[in-house]
């Protein structure tokens, strides 16, 4: 290769954005003949329209903007795919003190168990309805998000309507501990690592890892338009190459110190490098008195599989979108949806397999309430919930 | 004649909302609007409510800088919600991708109520491009003024240290600068630079 390629990715100050920074800051995506500008952006709104708009060759984006996006749903319709997955999990649900105790005082077995905390949840949302107080408010990031669907999932779980019983607001995510410590939300779900930047201030729990309401979820997906990857096929895949390079290389423990250094810089999340280690090493100080809570799930980027895209998982974001009356029902869609997540280029890239072990859940998603998940007959999975907008 | 007087007529009657944390920048996008005949324009900034202080304004159309990260709160209004009198949509027009490519690059992104013909905000939209780019225009030329004030202090006083030091005219000093700044191929004001910090060593 006589010239490097120069490509220009947007992503937003997250610890999910790992794989892409890891690839362009440690040399991976030089490696590979490629020039990466990586550019940091405010909201996931001007990720998703400048890679529309082609400003950007490829971004990091929330796997829930691409599927929607490649649907044509909730905003214009750009053909996306998703060839690499940078994520699973990786968020948290975070509460304020004040309903941290709400909830423990209502909780009927362990803390640690989302049914036990969604129907303390329930409790509470009733009395306060009782006492005629105001609903409570949850953060979440964005109307096509992870984050809002397992907080839905969580609550609907125990009969707690997210549309009726409480209310579910939009805040970017430098806003959230802000907006819990100013009482304006009484809890959020974000990623790393504003929830241990909340526990740390002393105003907040982690109440849950959303890796204990599913075990695997897509989170955030590296997305370009299809248009430029079939005109870019070179540096697609050698994006994909990088990609895999630096998921490998964070998955090492061995790299741990080095990856958190590269992550925290100021130009990149900007945070103390003993957070970015602590959601690397998914082990989270979950309470202002120290507890810590530790899981092997918190956020995968390249292990057991996470980084091969999988259908599945885009089969259950749309399922959550009917759900929540975000889009309808329909076959070409719940296609269109699947068809976002490109394993097949993953498979030509790198070689097939890179699957799930065997111990991983058998549906590929490992939901802690209903049945099994089936990617391909939604209206029976939908028609199972009790709670939902059709 | 009646039908242009009635067009002018609705389109001042819209209720505009700019949401812009640079309060210069949203002033003189505001007087541009009113200029155009746009009697309802109100300013929002911060983040605390700001949905609800949208709504509570119930406005035709939404500006929003790209710097904001509020930006995706505004999101929220496209879904269907209890919350939402009126459905707000962003204004795209599939056609023209270039416009929505000058707003991105102008620093704006608009949002329109649900419905709303796009071309009668389309003028809307270019004046806050407009307006977004006189606004970086004179950041910038600004940013040059204070820089190039900042070099003229840098020189003087490298200028002072080599007249006292070699016994040398001003002129003298500053040919003896522009020299080295040749022969280095750099700034004036990078030699002035190291001069002040060398003295500052050597001291």
């Amino acid at each position: 290769m006589t010239e490097n390629r120069k490509l220009r990715i947007g992503f937003i100050p997250l610890a999910d954005a790992a794989a892409l920074i890891v690839a362009v800051d440690r040399g991976f995506a030089r490696e590979e003949g490629l020039d990466v500008e990586l550019v940091r952006e405010v909201s996931w709104s001007n990720v998703r329209d400048k890679l529309n708009i082609g400003m950007f060759d490829a971004a990091h984006l929330l796997a829930p903007v691409a599927i929607a996006s490649n649907m044509g749903i909730g905003h214009v319709h750009v053909p996306i795919i998703a060839p690499f997955n940078l994520g699973l999990n990786g968020n948290a649900i975070t509460v304020t003190s004040a309903l941290y105790e709400a909830l423990r005082g209502h909780a009927e077995g362990d803390m640690a168990d989302p049914k036990v905390t969604a129907k303390a949840l329930a409790k509470i949302v009733l009395e306060r309805r009782q006492k005629g107080l105001p609903l409570l408010k949850f953060g979440m990031t964005f109307p096509f998000s992870t984050h809002n669907y397992q907080l839905r999932f969580w609550m609907a779980s125990a009969g707690v309507d997210p549309d009726e019983d409480v209310q579910m607001v939009v805040l970017p995510p430098p806003f959230m501990v802000e907006s819990i410590k100013n009482g304006h939300v009484d809890a959020f779900c974000v990623g790393a690592p504003w929830n241990s930047v909340a526990v740390e201030l002393g105003i907040a729990h982690i109440l849950h890892f959303v890796s204990e309401i599913l075990q695997r979820a897509a989170e955030k997906v590296l997305a370009m338009r299809v248009t430029w990857a079939a005109e870019n096929r070179d540096a697609l895949h050698a994006l994909v190459r990088a990609h895999k390079k630096a998921a490998d290389f964070i998955e090492n423990e061995v790299n741990r110190d080095e990856v958190s250094r590269i992550l925290s810089a100021p130009d990149r999340l900007n945070v103390a490098p003993e957070i970015t280690r602590r959601t690397l090493d998914g082990r989270l100080k979950v309470s202002p008195g120290g507890d810590y809570r530790e899981s092997d799930r918190y956020l995968m980027v390249g292990r057991r599989g996470a980084a091969r895209p999988d259908r599945v998982q885009a089969s259950w974001l749309y399922a959550q979108m009917v759900r929540w009356g975000q889009a309808p029902l329909a076959k070409e869609l719940l296609l269109a949806a699947r068809e976002t997540f490109r394993p097949d280029i993953y498979d030509q890239v790198l070689g097939a397999g890179d699957l799930p072990p065997e111990q991983e859940p058998k549906d590929g998603i490992g939901a802690f309430d209903g049945p099994e998940f089936d990617p391909l007959d939604l209206e029976k999975h939908l028609s199972g919930w009790s709670i939902r907008r059709r | 004649m009646i039908s242009l007087a009635s067009q002018v007529f609705s389109e001042s009657n819209l209720k505009i909302v700019i949401v812009d944390d640079s309060p210069v920048r949203s002033a003189i996008l505001e007087e541009g609007l009113r200029e155009a005949g746009h009697r309802h324009v109100i300013r929002v900034e911060g983040t605390d409510n700001l949905l609800e202080r949208i709504y509570a304004i119930d406005p035709d159309v939404i500006l929003i800088d790209l710097a904001n990260p509020s930006r995706d709160v505004l999101e929220q209004m496209f879904r269907v919600s209890r919350a939402v009198k009126r459905p707000i949509a962003m204004f795209v027009d599939q056609s023209d991708s270039a416009s929505i490519a000058a707003a991105v690059d102008a620093g704006v992104s608009s949002y329109i109520v649900d419905g709303l013909k796009k071309d009668r905000i389309k003028h809307i939209l270019d004046i806050s491009i407009s307006r977004f780019n006189a606004f970086s225009r004179i950041s910038t030329e600004l940013e040059q003024t204070k820089s190039a004030l900042e070099e003229r202090k840098v020189i003087d006083r490298a200028k002072g240290i080599l007249m006292k030091r070699k016994s040398l005219s001003e002129e003298e000093a500053y040919t003896l600068l522009r020299a080295a700044a040749q022969n280095e191929k750099k700034k004036i004001a990078e030699i002035a630079q190291s001069i002040i910090t060398a003295a500052e060593l050597l001291k």
